[in-house]
């Protein structure tokens, strides 16, 4: 039976043209080689990864479907739930040196400033708290976070709130 | 790779081996057990489950038998202190999340984890934690999951990258909380899906129609042969209480390997399908009444003894098995009767002398694979010998090239290098082209209208180049109105590029039905037969007065629905059937019920032309009995010589006495060929192809199966152009009439049906109200 293409969510221009971008660096047969960085782009332009947007990279790179679910479950920068989209992502780390620099506090008070929890976006949807599993490698400025391509280190409560609030 | 065996030991046994096989393989060969769970076979190496760890010397630590290449002097320990440790290890940490269900578990009894864990693993674990539970998704009406139970072995995400060439299962997420499944919820689409049951080690993925029906040691085990493709896979049927519960693969390398498909697997449900009949049955006056078997075969024989034998009309399935097959010939030609046919679906039979004896692959199975190129010509051949088309992706994984010329495009699981997709008239005209790019045409076939296609010439130097290249006629070509043209074209094509011309044959047993002598024009061994009978469509057209029907449903089985169910209401009708469906009660007179293959002794013929005889499985239901004998004590009834049967082994004896099987597809043309060319039809015309799973009345019951496309079978399928141009861009459904039928159907547009056309499937519910397959049709919105 043909294929059916009703409903079809296609790639915005600007992640084809990065996805394109990617491709030129890898051998023709291999363009599973830029899988992250099309599911990136997705991420950038949505601040999460969509079921149709992952399947119209699997079309676009002409990889099997599961194969980019695979990939973008395995994955912790990225977000496959549409909460996730928020306007700031926020990860703070609480791995060892994070959490021996007193990492909970810094939470618990952001948790308190947002109102959210852990995994959760601001009704709002200008944060997002993500749930951070790994060291980000910045443990010289321990605590630290990382909201969206940016780190904050040397964390302390004021700072924190001069960072979010300078935010829109 | 070189010749030269080296030398490995292995428990101070020495043992040759090919330099770089794999530890396990050497192993396996030689009997020697080394436990495993995401070892197959047939499946690429992943060494993740590290059961096969064994002690190789001077390797510091064990090292896994499915990845560790064999080198000349190495010695290796199944069974050391070191081994064993590092199995019962594993084992250890293969249980910590595996839960104690066995008691409630499918595959408790058969599973590879409850074995091993028997044989290496210990009564308690270090480990006291909560396990991990993972929430089950639905797959589908085919395959239960547990997921909880799955070890990750993955063998079943290999299977679908590897052998089904569809990747479904994947591993999602990670580390702890990596699961195996589908991420969306989904169906799986593979037709070879029911093999990942089998290779499931543990009890994460088992057979949901048969799901808690019976304990793997109550269970019965019967080899048989599948009966609905021409491949012949070789299968074990699962009786529980003398009902037939599972089917599952029966290994032979040369036909199936060691799969089967989703349709061989779980057709047998049909088996035990509501409208199974149980008693033999006379309509008395427009009632029905059950009748004893001498009764009813009384009043067969007496009818059919009255009655004009020109006025009877014989059709049979080409899935009877080759006794039922030669028998029925016999019987019917013994009184006379020459309208006997089994080609059902088939509509043109301008050439039907030039057939060969029996339509064969000119090969076997294992040759199939070495092609380097093939042409399909109206063949479906994914969906219609899943088996087959493993072999022909095999062959293109090696690097053979592909190309498929059908009414429909279709979706094959490996890249095709073209296909050409035409309306059916503009099928033959491209074939023509493609043909007259090959060489020289024969005069007879000069006349036909030619379409020059993109790539003519290059598909014609690839097979002139191939060593090994074949042209493969399929059921979409035999259901073709201009078949006989088709199969000229495609004979022209394999003879100017020294291509094999080969068939893969609509059913299980189509190559039996050809030299048992179930056609019109030919009596058992291929020879001309006397007198000339009718073919199918003939013997509708004229209206018989007798039909005799052997495990065939016209509405469902013959290409004209409307014309079938005319001609049966007119005929009295003697059905020798399995199932009696209202449709068939309205039109029968007397119901004889007879077995299906699983309760019957018989034999197939595959495509191969290699027999294949199996035993019955279970008794057959309620008061049914194997056709032969049916058949048999007709013979006698009848007064019809020669019918003094002890077992359906003698009746294969004569068979093979009087048919010597010669496979040889090659055709000659002379003044005798006439090919026409096809009607213009007028508006849409109808095309249609029959859904796997509708093929013939056991898997038209088999609810499993039926609930895979309940969506497809409903829906018509136009080229958007024609939905613009009909002004029904906002409708969702139509209303299709063709003759006196009117149906509703589902509209989706589809780019790839040829404009001026409409797509639906064969042998449906909605189809068997309709007239012919490739006919003229008219549509409506119905919005």
């Amino acid at each position: 039976m043909a294929e059916q293409q009703k409903g079809q969510v296609v790639l915005s221009s600007h992640e084809k043209e990065e996805i394109d971008r990617w491709l030129t660096r890898y051998p023709e047969d291999q363009k599973q080689s830029a899988l992250l960085a099309a599911l990136r782009a997705v991420m950038h332009e949505d601040h999460y990864i969509s079921v149709p947007k992952m399947d119209a990279i699997a079309d676009y790179l002409g990889l099997d479907k599961i194969a980019v679910y695979e990939v973008a479950s395995f994955y912790s920068m990225y977000e496959l739930d549409e909460k996730a989209a928020a306007r700031h992502s926020i990860a703070v780390c609480t791995n060892v040196s994070c959490m021996l620099r007193g990492s909970d506090k810094i939470v618990e008070h952001i948790e308190n400033k947002l109102g959210i929890k852990m995994g959760e976006s601001t009704p709002d949807g200008k944060f997002f708290m993500k749930v951070e599993e790994e060291c980000l490698a910045a443990c010289t400025g321990a605590p630290m976070m990382q909201v969206d391509h940016v780190y904050y280190t040397d964390l302390t409560p004021e700072k924190i709130d001069e960072i979010l609030d300078g935010l829109d | 790779m070189s010749d030269d065996l080296i030398t490995i030991t292995i428990n101070d046994q020495e043992i040759k081996a090919r330099p770089g096989a794999m530890l396990i393989d050497v192993a396996d060969a030689e009997g020697i057990h080394i436990p495993r769970f995401c070892y197959h076979k047939k499946l690429s190496v992943s060494a993740n489950c590290r059961m096969c760890l064994v002690e190789v010397e001077k390797a510091p630590k064990p090292m896994p038998a499915c990845a560790t290449p064999v080198m000349d002097g190495m010695k290796v320990l199944t069974n050391s202190v070191k081994a064993l440790s590092a199995q019962k290890s594993t084992m250890e940490f293969l249980l910590i999340n595996h839960p104690l269900d066995c008691p409630i578990c499918d595959q408790g009894g058969e599973c590879e984890l409850q074995d091993l864990s028997v044989a290496h693993g210990s009564s308690s674990s270090n480990y006291h934690e909560m396990k991990r539970v993972v929430v089950d998704k639905d797959i589908g009406p085919l395959i239960e999951t547990e997921m909880t139970r799955c070890i990750q072995c993955t063998r079943c995400v290999r299977f679908g990258d590897e052998i089904a060439g569809m990747r479904e299962m994947g591993a999602i997420g990670r580390g702890e909380n990596m699961t195996i499944g589908t991420y969306i919820e989904k169906s799986l689409k593979s037709e070879l899906s029911g093999n990942i049951i089998d290779i499931c080690p543990v009890g994460a993925l088992t057979a949901k129609p048969s799901r808690y029906k019976a304990r793997a040691w109550e269970i019965a085990q019967h080899p048989s042969i599948a009966s609905h493709d021409c491949v012949g896979s070789n299968i074990a049927l699962h009786t529980f209480n003398g009902e037939v519960i599972r089917s599952v693969p029966r290994e032979n390398e040369e036909i199936n390997e060691c799969w089967i498909s989703d349709r061989d697997r779980f057709s047998y449900q049909g088996i035990n399908a509501e409208d199974r009949l149980q008693e033999p049955m006379i309509k008395v006056d427009g009632e029905w009444r059950t009748a004893t078997w001498d009764e009813a075969l009384e009043k067969v024989a007496e009818h059919l003894n009255q009655v004009d034998p020109n006025e009877v009309g014989v059709l049979a399935s080409d899935r009877a098995t080759t006794e039922e097959l030669y028998l029925l010939q016999k019987l019917m030609r013994g009184k006379g009767v020459a309208n006997i046919d089994h080609r059902l679906r088939q509509t043109d039979f301008s050439d039907q002398g030039k057939e060969p004896q029996f339509p064969s692959l000119g090969m076997t199975f294992s040759e199939l694979e070495q092609q380097e190129v093939i042409v399909l010509v109206g063949s479906d051949v994914r969906r219609d010998q899943p088996m087959a088309n493993h072999r022909i992706r095999k062959a293109v994984l090696n690097g053979a090239k592909v190309i498929a010329v059908n009414p429909l495009k279709l979706s094959f699981n490996y890249p095709v290098e073209q296909q050409i997709v035409a309306a059916p008239a503009d099928l033959v005209a491209k074939l023509a082209g493609i043909a007259s790019a090959t060489g020289k045409m024969p005069p007879q076939l000069s006349q036909i209208e030619q379409q020059d296609i993109n790539g003519a010439t290059g598909i014609a130097n690839l097979l002139k180049d191939a060593d090994k290249a074949t042209v493969i006629l399929g059921n979409l070509a035999v259901q073709h109105p201009a078949y006989a043209t088709l199969r000229a074209l495609a004979a022209v094509i394999a003879s100017n590029t020294g291509a094999q011309l080969s068939y893969l044959a609509e059913s299980a047993n189509t190559a039996a039905a050809w030299l048992a002598g179930v056609v019109p024009h030919r009596v058992a061994g291929g020879e001309t037969a006397g007198a000339e009978g009718l073919h199918v469509t003939d013997m509708f057209m004229k209206a018989l007065k007798t039909f005799v029907l052997f495990d065939v449903e016209p509405e469902f089985d013959c290409s004209d629905p409307q014309k079938a169910e005319a001609a049966m209401h007119y005929a009295r009708v003697i059905a020798l059937t399995p199932f009696a469906s209202d449709k068939m009660r309205a039109y029968a007179d007397i119901l004889l019920p007879i077995s299906t293959f699983a309760e019957t002794s018989g034999t197939f013929i595959n495509a191969e032309g290699v027999q294949q005889s199996f035993r019955g499985a279970a008794p057959a239901i309620g008061a049914a009995k194997p056709g032969w004998k049916v058949l048999r004590v007709l013979g006698n009834l009848m007064q019809v010589d020669g019918f003094d049967y002890m077992s359906s082994q003698d009746v294969l004896a004569e068979f093979n006495e009087r048919v010597s099987i010669s496979p040889d597809n090659s055709r000659t043309f002379d003044d005798s060929d006439v090919f026409e060319k096809l009607e213009e039809n007028t508006g849409l015309q109808r095309i249609s192809s029959v859904h796997a799973y509708s093929v013939d009345g056991l898997v038209r019951r088999a609810n499993a199966l039926q609930k895979t496309f309940s969506q497809e079978r409903n829906t018509a399928w136009l080229n958007p152009a024609d939905i613009e141009e009909a002004g029904l861009q906002q409708c969702d459904s139509i209303i299709v009439r063709q003759g006196d039928g009117r149906v509703v159907m589902s509209l989706q547009a589809d780019k790839d049906v040829p404009q001026g056309c409409v797509h639906m499937l064969a042998a449906t519910n909605k189809s068997s109200q309709l007239g012919a397959s490739y006919g003229s049709i008219e549509i409506q919105g119905d919005c």
